[in-house]
């Protein structure tokens, strides 16, 4: 199936005002569709036999920066029998206090249990119902989510000084 | 033809030497250091062990417990993650234990030095460091030159503290 027609087909099955955006100018195409709708559109995708995404390559988040008020999530799908590909981004808006909140993926592709917990870890986005949401790269006691760009680097950890710094009493600080 | 050991000992006969001597030998000829590797500079390490450069030749060869070794190879970038884990694994070594630094990260934190959040700046600000191993990762030979460099620094080792040195040109004086 052709972008267009996979696009054509979640508007019929979801109704119209379901894909609030299309990026075709890359590959592969991507739609932008609301945290509420992403699992009726992930679900409808990967049930139906004409679309039938049964690989999901990758999941990203993305932080717009700091004078922008998004992150965004980036689903890469695949369908192996079928051959084509489809690109679902998500908006969340950053919130005033805790974590922004999208609903998991991980019942439809077990691949994302892992993705979702890297997001989770470095960008600091919850997956709501998702089994297991903890951090996956990161030391389970680290604070904060490192790859967003208003992330502060920590000063020390476990004793050990994080910035680079080649004085002498830092490379001492094994014998405190 | 028979050789200098067995003539020596063959006939009954005695060695002098020096404690010193004796000892430092024993250790730099069986060097055995921690079988584990952290990055890429682990291949490098693996290759260095395996026939083409054949570190067990001098003596060198992988154990897989901290118990039983003598030397840890910091072999690749040393995460915080990471770090506490080193530390034990060096801390579970017995006495005298030896670290070589291997390649840019586990000198000084590499190509993570400014934007690695994540990355030790140096494995010494964890553990202390005998010999550093430049490279990017470094070649099996510079790995092996290394092994080289703790072999001097061993030879020059002595039982004697400083302290008893100075004790001894006291009296002798």
């Amino acid at each position: 199936m052709t972008f267009d027609s996979i696009v054509s087909f979640i508007q019929q099955e979801l109704g119209t005002e379901i894909v609030l955006d299309q990026k075709v100018d890359h590959h592969p195409g991507t739609i932008y569709v609301s945290a509420e709708n992403l699992v009726a559109v992930c679900d409808l995708l990967w049930r139906s036999e004409a679309t039938y995404f049964d690989f999901l390559s990758c999941i990203s988040g993305i932080d717009h920066g700091t004078d922008s008020n998004y992150f965004e999530v980036n689903y890469q799908l695949n369908s192996l029998p079928h051959g084509h590909q489809l690109a679902i981004s998500v908006l969340l808006e950053k919130p005033s206090e805790g974590l922004p909140t999208i609903p998991t993926v991980s019942y439809i592709w077990k691949t994302a249990l892992w993705h979702e917990r890297e997001t989770y870890d470095l960008m600091g986005i919850n997956f709501l119902g998702h089994p297991d949401m903890r951090r996956i790269l990161l030391p389970a006691d680290w604070k904060g989510h490192p790859l967003r760009k208003d992330a502060i680097n920590p000063e020390y950890y476990h004793g050990i000084k994080v910035a680079y710094d080649r004085s002498e009493e830092a490379a001492k600080s094994w014998e405190g | 033809m028979k050789g200098l050991l067995d003539q020596q000992f063959g006939q009954g006969g005695m060695i002098i030497t020096k404690v010193d001597t004796l000892i430092n030998w024993a250790r730099l000829s069986s060097m055995w250091p921690m079988g584990f590797g952290l990055a890429c500079c682990a291949i490098e390490m693996m290759s260095a062990y395996a026939s083409n450069y054949d570190l067990d030749r001098m003596g060198v060869f992988p154990r897989a417990s901290p118990r039983q070794s003598d030397v840890m190879i910091v072999a690749g970038t040393v995460t915080f993650k990471m770090a506490d884990r080193v530390r034990r694994l060096y801390e579970q070594m017995a006495e005298p234990r030896y670290v070589i630094s291997m390649g840019s990260c586990a000198n000084c934190g590499g190509p993570y030095w400014e934007h690695g959040y994540h990355v030790v700046k140096g494995v010494d600000n964890v553990i202390p460091v005998d010999v550093y191993v430049p490279g990017c990762p470094p070649r099996p030979e510079a790995l092996i030159g290394g092994f080289i460099k703790l072999q001097e620094k061993i030879r020059k080792e002595t039982l004697m503290r400083p302290k008893a040195i100075e004790n001894l040109l006291k009296t002798t004086a």
